[in-house]
């Protein structure tokens, strides 16, 4: 030891006063410490900066991935909405629409019966209209394959009874098969089930369809924030270091690194939404000026008019907060995940 | 308040670095960790802040058995404690008085809580003029003090601050040391891991002396 002046031991000093700020606590005595300086107008301070640095978090790239997905995400949604809208209209359309056909059988009177299958439906409840083909119209519906000036007389053709129905609900088809059967010689029903099955068979294969793509792209989403969370958890290790040093918790990091990719995924997700909806007013705009055209006309056949209605847009606004609240909750769990791997 | 009892540390297969550390960092202590260069004594600091588990011993932090509890007990008790490090530790995008004011973000307080306390002591460690800087404009002492100000902010109970001197001229070696027997006569527990003989000279405290492994140490 040296013969160095020494400051008294700071041990003997008596026991702390912890309530009062540091600062109040410590300036008398500090004052002569520190050199006094100019002081700077505190009250001009900025809004605190975020902790992580949004421009390290990620680029335009991750906004534009999130942005595409997105938009793939609501034509998803989008073309599965017209799809079962028309498969729903199609249904609607045969469900209300029941045929019976009257074989002509050696010995029975057909006329008469065609009389009496048009009577007893017509006591059925939710039946609309009964209307038997008349000659005329059963010629019609066989020219194109029998040529004109055909004889029915001569022909063993069976005839037709259209049905509509006003209440589907209310029509017991069961009943009135076996009505028919018992009263009605050669009578048989077509009710089109054989049809609505396939459809909605065909319907729910394409709804189906369409939520798969939904999944992948989704998952697709997901596996890039994980990847780019991870580089910016790289790009942000003094960061990370020194919130573990003030004594940060993971949950807290993670909230700081999932406000950013919040505001991402919001920004990706409203971009590719509005493109989506963009793309379907114009192709509802198209469709419309094209009436007329062979291949619009087919198209309208097929699915009504194409135009993605009220559920699709609200399917869009679904995706985009979907998106935005995968791309933060993602971000979240992976920068846990990093972090608990880490220690 | 820290208690380490035959405490060994190693680096993955090598050599024992640290051997049978057996000392008290009681209440209101002021004491020095010194020893050659190389010696371990950032390692020890790092023990004491338990970024670093101990290969074998016992160490108490706070009553608590290091290695009875889990890595979310850890943080609540390093908010207890603040730490200095040799290289600052700031953030660079941020200005001074947002780095002052971390601690107090990351315990969820509001700036209006803490506004006042925070620009008191940037003025009391003369940093009152650099609060809106950016640290890569800081000289090498005013990232010292804003680093010591960040560390004393949240009023520890324990202030690790490994080399606080080494970036500093010794008049300004003297001040900060004046800030710390301040500090420690307010209520806080002070360890300063220094190998500068002069500052050392300067207050009669406990010292506490890393050769070859062990510690050696002098009340």
């Amino acid at each position: 030891m040296s013969g160095t002046k020494r400051t008294p031991p700071p041990k003997g000093s008596k026991g702390p006063a912890r309530k009062t700020p540091v600062g109040s606590r410590l300036a008398s005595g500090v004052r002569r410490v520190v050199p006094k300086r100019h002081v700077a107008d505190d009250t001009k301070l900025r809004p605190s900066a975020p902790i992580v640095p949004p421009q390290s978090v990620a680029g335009r790239a991750l906004t534009l991935v999130v942005a595409i997905m997105s938009f793939l995400a609501c034509l998803t949604v989008g073309a599965v909405s017209i799809v079962w809208e028309a498969a729903d209209a199609w249904q609607n359309d045969l469900v209300r629409e029941v045929t019976i056909q009257i074989r002509p059988i050696e010995g029975v009177d057909m006329l008469k019966e065609i009389d009496k299958a048009v009577a007893l439906t017509q006591e059925f409840p939710g039946i609309g209209s009964v209307h038997a083909l008349s000659d005329d119209e059963t010629n019609a519906l066989l020219q194109p394959w029998l040529g004109e000036g055909l004889d029915l007389d001569s022909l063993p053709v069976p005839r037709l009874i259209q049905i509509q129905v006003d209440d589907p609900a209310a029509l017991d088809l069961i009943q009135l098969r076996a009505a028919l059967s018992e009263s009605v010689i050669g009578a048989s029903i077509d009710d089109h089930s054989v049809w609505t099955s396939r459809l909605s068979a065909m319907a729910g294969a394409v709804v189906l369809g369409g939520f798969g793509i939904l999944a992948l792209v989704m998952a697709s989403m997901v596996l890039s924030v994980v990847f780019a969370t991870q580089s910016a958890m790289a790009g942000n290790k003094d960061v990370i270091s020194v919130l573990h040093l003030v004594g940060a918790e993971d949950a807290f990091i993670a909230r700081e690194f999932q406000r950013h990719f919040l505001v991402l995924g919001l920004l990706g997700g409203i971009s590719g939404g509005i493109c989506a909806i963009f793309g379907f007013v114009v192709l509802d705009v198209l469709t419309r000026e094209s009436i007329g055209n062979a291949g619009s006309d087919q198209l309208s056949a097929l699915f009504g008019s194409v135009s993605v209605s009220l559920p699709g847009y609200l399917g869009v606004i679904g995706v985009v907060f979907v998106v935005a609240v995968l791309t933060a909750l993602t971000s979240g769990l992976a920068v846990r995940a990093t972090l608990a791997k880490a220690d | 308040m820290i208690r380490f009892e035959n405490v060994g540390l190693r680096y993955g297969m090598g050599p024992e670095i640290l051997r049978d550390l057996s000392f008290e960092i009681g209440p209101q202590s002021f004491q020095f960790l010194t020893g050659p260069s190389g010696a371990g004594k950032t390692s020890l600091i790092r023990l004491l802040f338990m970024s670093l588990k101990p290969t074998r011993g016992l160490i108490k932090v706070f009553n608590k058995d290091l290695s009875q509890i889990t890595k979310q007990d850890i943080q609540p008790l390093r908010r207890k404690i603040g730490v200095v490090f040799q290289d600052f530790r700031l953030l660079d995008h941020l200005t001074t008085y947002e780095n002052v004011a971390l601690p107090f973000r990351v315990l969820g307080k509001e700036e209006h809580e803490y506004r006042a306390d925070v620009v008191e002591l940037l003025k009391w460690v003369g940093l009152g003029d650099r609060m809106h800087a950016m640290p890569p404009v800081l000289s090498g002492g005013e990232k010292q003090r804003a680093a010591i100000a960040r560390a004393l902010i949240t009023r520890p109970e324990v202030l690790l601050a490994d080399e606080p001197t080494g970036n500093v001229d010794p008049p300004l070696a003297r001040r900060l040391l004046r800030l710390f027997i301040e500090l420690n006569k307010l209520g806080t527990s002070v360890v300063i891991a220094t190998h500068d003989i002069a500052l050392l000279e300067q207050v009669n405290a406990r010292r506490m002396v890393l050769a070859d492994g062990r510690l050696s140490v002098f009340d």
